[in-house]
């Protein structure tokens, strides 16, 4: 039997393409509303980029944020914090010895606004003019950092850096904190702020972005067979990881288990996924391994499903693999076709969509899929929410990253 | 074109309260940068990197020391203009 301490979520927070916290985001994935908008900006023109849609956040940071603070963080920073104080407000501000609290907050590139900003600075006016904060702002773990510090937690600070799957490796972190004793309560998430030129034009180099510069709100089409790359989004996802007993000892409210989780490195290639998926589907089965949970009673799913022509269909075959026959009781979902994909932040989104969708018993839907990849043999929720059915409940969310990082949680119903 | 010191305290007093959120009216000769405005080093790095910038004057780091008040720094501002 097993002596370690259970994980509940407590608290939620998120700023994202679709809205300025958790329930305008929730409201408006259930709605089925897309994120993705035309840049208001020239750089397309300026610099030949040939994409000129992105996810940008609803809210900026900059009306929720002081002067002070927008200027002592990176914009991955400055996301992270509005997301991680709603989510500690959400979780009922909990009275913690910082010594029993700790912090996973990951990003996938980190602080790219300032280390160009700086770069551009050395260039243009010489060194004398570089400001002493821009190391501080830059290192991929600012965020978890000053997240640390607002809110005191000495436990540990930790930044896992994996691409696309940083902030659901947060989320596991911060669950082995508290299962080794070593934390009473983990905020973890991710964060990410690339919608800038040089980024935007590094992804695209690797044709990895949609081009459907006419139609961005229907350019993140997951399994769609006219799927033609992901969408560029930013923004953060954090959450309130606390053991059970501690949450209970305080009366807190509970969204639901992390149960487990399972990661895995594919040890193939610097960006392209393994081709029979065996990384990914080994991560899933460890998932439900560590969580004590057979395939039967995971009724969702929110994969990574990025919207890309390859990847799509490798997550879809390995999810049919693990499965089997259960995989058809289990409805899909591919939020990304509304918030695009915001990269580091991706996981805890979707980790957060998902523990919302046991709690209220609905599967986000999948949007612009008009054709549906023939090869798809899944229950994929189109166009409005599905039912989930009552009782005890479980989800799984895989996030993958670039470099071969496959995670999958399993979460269950509160 | 050399500013004066009413002008150099004002624009001072910007890149002060932009830096820390202290309202700019706080920001006043008397007032010490450590004892007062609570400036930590990493932000007085801050503030004579932006003030040198904008009075296009050159603080060296020897000074900086020097400069306990906000009135210390407007007076080596201002005569480091001429």
């Amino acid at each position: 039997m097993s002596t370690e301490p259970d994980v509940v979520i407590t608290g939620l927070g998120a700023t994202t393409p679709l809205g300025g916290d958790v329930a305008s985001t929730w409201d408006a994935a259930l709605a089925g509303k897309s994120g993705i908008r035309t840049l208001d900006n020239d750089w397309a023109d300026r610099y030949e980029i040939p994409v000129r849609f992105a996810g940008t956040l609803a809210q900026p940071a900059s009306e929720r944020l002081s002067r002070p603070e927008t200027k002592r963080m990176d914009p991955s920073a400055q996301y992270a914090l509005v997301a991680a104080r709603e989510a500690w407000a959400d979780a009922g501000a909990p009275e913690i010895d910082g010594e029993r609290l700790g912090a996973v907050v990951a990003s996938g590139i980190g602080g790219i606004w300032t280390l160009l900003d700086g770069w551009d600075v050395v260039r243009e006016k010489g060194a004398r003019r570089v400001l002493p904060m821009t190391v501080p702002m830059l290192m991929p773990n600012s965020p978890a950092a000053n997240v640390s510090i607002e809110f005191g937690a000495r436990a540990g600070v930790h930044a896992p850096v994996s691409a696309c799957a940083s902030g659901a490796e947060a989320i596991a972190w911060g669950v082995g904190m508290i299962r080794s004793g070593r934390a009473d309560v983990v905020i973890a998430g991710g964060t990410e702020a690339v919608v800038h030129p040089m980024p935007i034009s590094a992804f695209a180099a690797m044709k990895a972005l949609s081009t459907r510069n006419d139609d961005p709100a229907g350019a993140s089409r997951p399994y769609d067979v006219t799927r033609d790359g992901f969408v560029m989004s930013e923004g953060a996802g954090v959450v309130v990881l606390e053991s059970a007993e501690h949450a209970r000892a305080r009366g807190a409210k509970v969204y639901g288990r992390v149960a487990g989780y399972g990661m895995t490195g594919d040890a193939h290639h610097i960006a392209a996924p393994e081709p029979t998926g065996v990384g990914q589907t080994t991560a899933m089965r460890y998932a439900l391994q560590d969580a004590g949970v057979t395939p039967h009673d995971v009724v969702h799913i929110n994969a990574h499903a990025t919207s890309t022509s390859v990847g799509d269909m490798i997550e879809a075959r390995g999810i049919r693999a693990v499965f089997g026959t259960d995989a058809d009781h289990m409805r899909l979902s591919a939020t990304k076709s509304m918030t695009g994909h915001l990269l580091g932040a991706a996981g805890a989104l979707e980790s957060i969509f998902s523990v919302l969708a046991l709690r209220d018993r609905l599967a986000p839907p999948t949007i612009n899929v008009s054709q549906p990849d023939p090869d798809l043999d899944l229950d994929l929720v189109r166009d409005t929410p599905r039912e989930l059915p009552q009782g005890q409940i479980a989800a799984i969310n895989n996030s993958f990253g670039f470099g071969g990082h496959n995670v999958a949680l399993v979460l269950t119903s509160a | 074109m050399a500013h004066s010191e009413q002008e150099v305290l004002a624009g001072l007093a910007e890149i002060v309260s932009e830096e820390t959120g202290l309202p700019t009216d706080s920001v006043l000769p008397d007032k010490s940068f450590t004892d007062d405005l609570d400036i930590d080093s990493l932000s007085m790095m801050t503030i004579v990197t932006l003030a040198e910038e904008k009075f296009s004057v050159r603080i060296p780091d020897d000074e900086v020391k020097n400069l306990a008040t906000v009135g210390d720094a407007v007076s080596f501002i201002t005569s480091a203009q001429a």
